[in-house]
């Protein structure tokens, strides 16, 4: 039994909110000039400047990439064989949040009392934490800063067990139409296929996680993830909705079984600004 | 495509010579707001007072900034969900408002409104708030501290970077851009 003691964690959480907030990953980085490349409309392509322009500032200057640095949502995969020494997990992770915000000078934008008095808990905490047991005995840790403008145009849907490819693809461009400029695109979108009403969330924002360019383990999810993909971008909402021919980074695809009565769909959106940072301990 | 250099505040001229789709350059002061000094405004007119701050003529900016670091004049300070405040800008417009940056499309009443009331939407990037904070030059809590991030303040542009929206003529540069860029069928 490998021990992790939950001060590791803390510190971990904290640095990674901190560099999550002002450096994009690569691989977004570079699909934002492949987007560049191959957008057509002039306006469109001033917009994909700035945010290319946006990026490099930030991380030279290491400056939050955006003043939503958002719910902070923690994916864990812990170890079977790792034992969590020194206090209450979830306690660290939330003080690793606090610390992080606090500290890297990023905004606070969570508040308590949701549907009454909204007041701001003043360091972002509670984080969103989703756990999932794995083999072996290492703890990786994902820090996902998630925008509001972006995780506001979600949707849900169960649909008829037979609807299939066309109703699902006609879903996801009517939530991209009419999510427009809101979820600040060129948007990755996340695309969460059978299991239960919650799991398909969970899926539709885990696929998030995925590099873009990595290729879908799955022959038939990666078919529709193109054909998905070349969809939305003929939309022509393009980079802030002004119009274009990248209105997409990318279209990430998972699914799971489920029941014989459902088809379960859910859509996240994550803005061009797909913060997103690990470590494993 | 044309480009403006605009100084604000925004004169009748200006405004009328916007297209929707122009690209323009802002200098000059703002006042900012978002979800929740919108809310206060607008109840504060509802029941006849008078706003803390006048907004005849004004541009508001909805942004709610990151904390500054020590020796910073603003955080990053990139525009907001417009279509959060759309419940809120025509009571606004109707009191003197005369322009608005954001991000994201307006609703058909706030559209018809800015019409009526000869005021511009500006649509700012979205998610480029390290790089729009270099276009702020000053900034200055000037009402709702208690909000926070969400405090309204002064601030001063220095040539941001912004898309003409929606013009007084009733065009809309995201419905246009749409329309262009879609592909048939």
């Amino acid at each position: 039994m490998r021990e992790v003691h939950v001060d590791q964690i803390r510190n971990t959480v904290s640095r990674l909110c901190q560099e999550a907030a002002c450096l994009l990953p690569e691989d977004v980085a570079g699909a934002l000039q492949t987007a560049r490349r191959r957008e057509k409309s002039p306006v469109a392509v001033k917009v994909l400047d700035q945010i290319i322009d946006n990026a490099s500032l930030a991380r030279e200057e290491m400056l939050p990439l955006c003043q939503d640095t958002g719910t902070t949502v923690l994916f864990l995969d812990i170890g079977q064989d790792v034992h969590i020494t020194g206090g209450d997990l979830r306690r660290a992770l939330a003080e690793g949040v606090g610390a992080g915000y606090t500290e890297g000078y990023l905004r606070a934008s969570i508040v308590d009392r949701p549907f009454s008095a909204r007041t701001n808990t003043k360091d972002n905490t509670p984080p969103i934490v989703h756990t999932e047991i794995v083999p072996g005995d290492s703890v990786r840790i994902q820090v996902m800063p998630k925008g509001g403008g972006c995780e506001n145009m979600s949707r849900f849907t169960i649909m008829l067990p037979a609807a299939g490819k066309q109703a699902i693809t006609d879903f996801l461009l009517q939530a991209v139409d009419e999510a427009a400029g809101n979820p600040c695109p060129p948007i990755i979108a996340g695309v969460g296929i059978g299991g239960s009403a919650e799991h398909a969330m969970y899926m539709a924002k885990k696929a998030l996680t995925r590099k873009i360019g990595d290729v879908n383990p799955d022959d038939e999810s990666a078919a529709f993830e193109a054909e998905l993909l070349d969809a939305v971008n003929g939309l022509g909402v393009g980079p802030q909705a002004v119009g274009g021919t990248q209105t997409a980074l990318a279209v990430h695809v998972m699914t799971h079984p489920t029941h014989i009565a459902s088809l379960p769909v859910a859509v996240n959106l994550q803005c061009h600004s797909a913060r997103l940072k690990e470590a494993v301990l | 495509m044309s480009e403006h250099q605009i100084t604000l505040p925004l004169s009748d001229g200006v405004i009328e010579s916007l297209r929707a789709g122009d690209y323009a350059f802002l200098t000059g002061p703002v006042l900012t707001a978002r979800d929740a000094a919108h809310k206060r405004m607008v109840e504060t007119l509802a029941k006849g007072d008078s706003l803390p701050i006048e907004i005849r003529g004004e541009v508001i900016y909805y942004v709610g900034p990151t904390p500054p670091k020590p020796g910073q004049i603003v955080g990053s300070a990139g525009p907001t969900t417009a279509a959060r405040m759309d419940p809120f800008t025509v009571p606004l417009l109707k009191a003197g408002l005369k322009g608005a940056i954001g991000k994201g499309g307006r609703g058909p009443e706030v559209a018809r409104a800015l019409h009526e009331h000869r005021a511009v939407y500006f649509l700012a990037v979205g998610g480029a708030g390290a790089l729009l904070s270099r276009h702020i030059k000053a900034v200055e809590v000037v009402a709702y501290e208690d909000l926070g991030t969400e405090a309204m303040r002064r601030m001063q542009l220095d040539g941001f970077p912004v898309v003409v929206s929606n013009d007084v003529h009733g065009g809309d540069a995201l419905s246009l851009g749409k329309a262009q860029w879609r592909r048939p069928g």
